[in-house]
């Protein structure tokens, strides 16, 4: 299959590990990635904090890229699930029945990469080996706006050598929300706070999520605190195999 | 209500959020209610049809309010009510006030009604020289305590019970009394039941209005409901405009989706029904005044509009991390949790400072629509109310807006993000950027707005390659 490559400006400039993973596992699976170089960003950031008008330039660039491909994936499950749930809006809100048109006709084609491998591709075992004690956080996003299910834990289940850890409160968001972190950084902290106490009592020394963002949220007290713990995205994990990371 | 006499809430979120006490009481309650709320939901295979069958009946009520608020006017004059309008809280308080003074009472027993506090009636009352009494449990601890309630149905949730022993021993003058939660109702119920027998007006909010039947309906734990609605020789229904349904047999749809919900019951113990009044039994007068006080406003806007839906079931506020953390006061309004962020608002105007940070106290986690019972989409309306509140600062906030950090990032950014080559550039420069904070392969510290990132969070630097460039160095 061609598959083009959503990669979300926040992974293109600080995770590019994870696009890499993502390229290689999909390549090792037999199939053709594509990268269309003209994307930037989703507009997730302006749309969570109130800025509608400023993002519309954003959707129809969305469209110029990624309609003419046979599948669209993405590491970053609050990317596409801001595309699934806000796009059709944005496109009626610009005013132009023919971009409404082009968003309806992508959207069905623009996949988180767990639910893509499990649901799309009938992935389950992608012959990964990873020998460490790691919990897995189901990020909002992924859990109720994308409704990503088990995907990532049947992926995660099937790693060789994994110690696979219930999360305590795996339901609960981490607090980042985006802006919500700064604007009220309080509150974001107790959540943070509870989020992190519960990932040190599994003893994992990973966290994994189908999202960085969080993870980086999450990832920036684990670390902030010296807590030996790491976040690590799924795709990398499912990247690693007994060879090694396979980049 | 002055505008903007209000702090915002991430004005004092940190301050309840410190408070140790009400922080554990308050994580206590929410999540027992909460994990019971589940079990109750798991019973019943078609909780979800229900959900939409409320939805569609509620939908159904917006789309034609003039009207069904019409035939209930018909319905309870018929049935020997009396129907007044009020267009906003004064006007209510003043119909409540003379129709209270016409029987020459002081003193008045009240069911618990969030819709009065909201008007702030108690208030309105006693500066007519009337005491209101609040004869629900949790509502009497928070009126003797001279509080504000902190949550939709349980009022005084962020009290335990030491602290409401105290309460009630300085109180209601008692020497002796134990903590165990039998005997401080006992206290309660001694201290109220001479009230309710004394009070000639009864003041209730309610829950449904039948437009067909004029019905008005209270559900509630304690059946000090039923008191105040049956004992008093006139009571008097204080009720937001969107409290109806059209027809009988749509209660039956809420009569299982609001006791679930809310205390986590199959059913409530007390549902009081009643249809105007009926001589020889019951009160003998029969006031039901209807509340605009901003609804109409509500209903205007396409999006905001499902806001009314809302049955006050208090599920989205025990699911929610904010309010588990914050607790219902750092709101600053009656209406705290994620259906206080999205009905004060839209009740109050975006004038109003305090009100219009409501929107942004949200991580948007979604788990408040996934036990919405009548499936509010309480993220849609945040997202679409933090955009009014943008475009209202656009056009009110001058020179300060101009200039505000946040509103300048964005527009830099969105322009960024509009052409790869500005964008391009701007992760270069965030990479040279960074040498400046970059300390043993990490960032601990950053200027400006992002210091409260770095307070408690390490920030991982921008790598030395981007994907793009190591894609395209790879082709
Ligand atoms: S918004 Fe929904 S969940 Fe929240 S109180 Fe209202 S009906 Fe209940």
């Amino acid at each position: 299959m061609n598959i083009s490559l959503f990669i979300t400006c926040f992974n293109d400039t600080l995770y590019p590990e994870t696009g890499k993973a993502v390229v290689s596992i999909l390549e090792r699976l037999g199939h053709t990635v594509h990268f269309p170089l003209e994307q930037t960003c989703c507009g997730q950031m302006h749309y969570n904090t109130g800025y509608h008008e400023e993002i519309n330039p954003l959707v129809e660039r969305f469209a110029d890229q990624f309609e003419s491909a046979e599948a669209v994936v993405s590491p970053s499950a609050s990317c596409v699930g801001m595309i699934h749930e806000f796009y059709p809006k944005l496109a009626a809100l610009s005013g132009s029945k023919v971009l409404q048109d082009r968003i309806d006709a992508l959207i069905p084609k623009v996949h988180e990469f767990t639910m893509f491998l499990v649901n799309e591709l009938k992935v389950e075992d992608v012959g990964a080996y990873y020998p460490h004690r790691v919990t897995y956080h189901s990020t909002c996003h992924s859990l109720r706006s994308l409704k990503i299910g088990d995907a990532p834990l049947r992926l995660l289940r099937n790693v060789k050598g994994i110690d696979l850890v219930d999360l305590p409160g795996a339901l609960e968001c981490c607090g980042f929300g985006g802006t919500f972190a700064l604007k009220n950084a309080d509150t974001s902290a107790a959540m943070l706070g509870d989020k992190i106490r519960h990932i040190k009592n599994t003893g994992a020394e990973v966290c994994t999520s189908a999202d960085n963002s969080c993870l980086m949220h999450i990832g920036g007290a684990l670390n902030r605190q010296r807590s030996g713990v790491k976040t690590v995205h799924m795709a990398e994990i499912l990247n690693t195999t007994e060879e090694g990371a396979q980049v | 209500m002055k505008k903007g006499s209000q702090p915002t809430f991430e004005e004092t979120a940190g301050t309840y959020i410190e408070n140790a006490q009400l922080r554990r009481n308050i994580g206590h309650a929410t999540k027992t209610i909460r994990d019971k709320r589940q079990l109750v939901v798991q019973e019943l295979d078609d909780w979800e049809e229900l959900r939409e069958a409320g939805r569609q009946i509620k939908q159904k009520v917006m789309n034609n309010l003039d009207r069904y608020l019409l035939q209930l006017e018909k319905s309870v004059s018929k049935a020997g009510g009396v129907v007044h309008w009020a267009a906003d809280a004064e006007d209510a308080n003043r119909i409540i006030t003379n129709l209270i003074k016409e029987k020459k009472g002081t003193d008045v027993v009240k069911v618990k009604s969030i819709t009065t506090d909201e008007i702030r009636l108690n208030q309105a009352l006693e500066n007519e020289g009337i005491h209101a009494l609040e004869t629900d449990l949790a509502e009497l601890i928070v009126q003797l305590a001279g509080d504000e309630p902190s949550h939709i149905l349980v009022p005084a949730i962020h009290k335990n019970r030491a602290e409401i022993r105290e309460l009630f021993k300085s109180k209601l003058n008692l020497k002796e009394l134990s903590d165990e939660p039998a005997d401080l109702a006992e206290a309660a119920r001694l201290y109220l039941r001479k009230n309710f027998l004394k009070a000639k007006v009864g003041i209730s909010g309610g829950n449904f209005a039948v437009a067909e039947t004029g019905t008005v309906a209270v559900v509630e734990s304690e059946g000090n409901g039923r008191m105040c609605t049956t004992l008093p020789d006139t009571l008097i229904t204080v009720l937001g405009i969107e409290k109806i349904v059209p027809e009988w047999k749509d209660i039956e749809v809420f009569m299982q989706l609001l006791p679930r919900s809310s205390t986590a019951e199959r059913m409530n113990p007390y549902n009081t029904f009643w249809t105007g009044t009926t001589e020889g039994d019951g009160p003998q007068k029969f006031h039901l005044v209807l509340l605009d006080n901003g609804r109409t406003n509500v209903l205007d806007d396409e999006t905001g509009r499902q806001t009314l839906h809302c049955i006050r079931c208090s599920a989205c506020l025990n699911v929610c991390p904010v309010y588990e953390r914050t607790g219902g006061h750092a709101y600053h309004s009656v209406y705290p949790g994620p259906i206080g962020a999205i009905l004060t608002p839209q009740l109050r105007g975006l004038d109003d400072r305090s009100a219009a940070s409501l929107p942004y106290a949200s991580s948007l986690c979604g788990a408040c629509y996934e036990v919405c019972p009548v499936k509010i989409n309480i993220p849609e309306v945040l997202l679409h109310l933090r955009n009014k509140v943008v475009l209202h600062q656009k056009k009110e906030g001058g020179f300060r807006q101009k200039t505000d950090p946040v509103h300048l990032a964005m527009k830099f950014l969105a322009r960024a993000f509009s052409k790869r080559s500005r964008y391009e550039r701007l992760q270069k420069m965030g990479r040279a950027g960074q040498w400046f904070y970059k300390k043993d392969g990490t960032i601990s510290k950053l200027p400006g707005q992002l210091s409260k990132w770095t307070a408690i969070r390490d920030v991982k630097p921008v790598p030395e390659k981007t994907f793009r460039e190591w894609w395209r160095d790879r082709k």
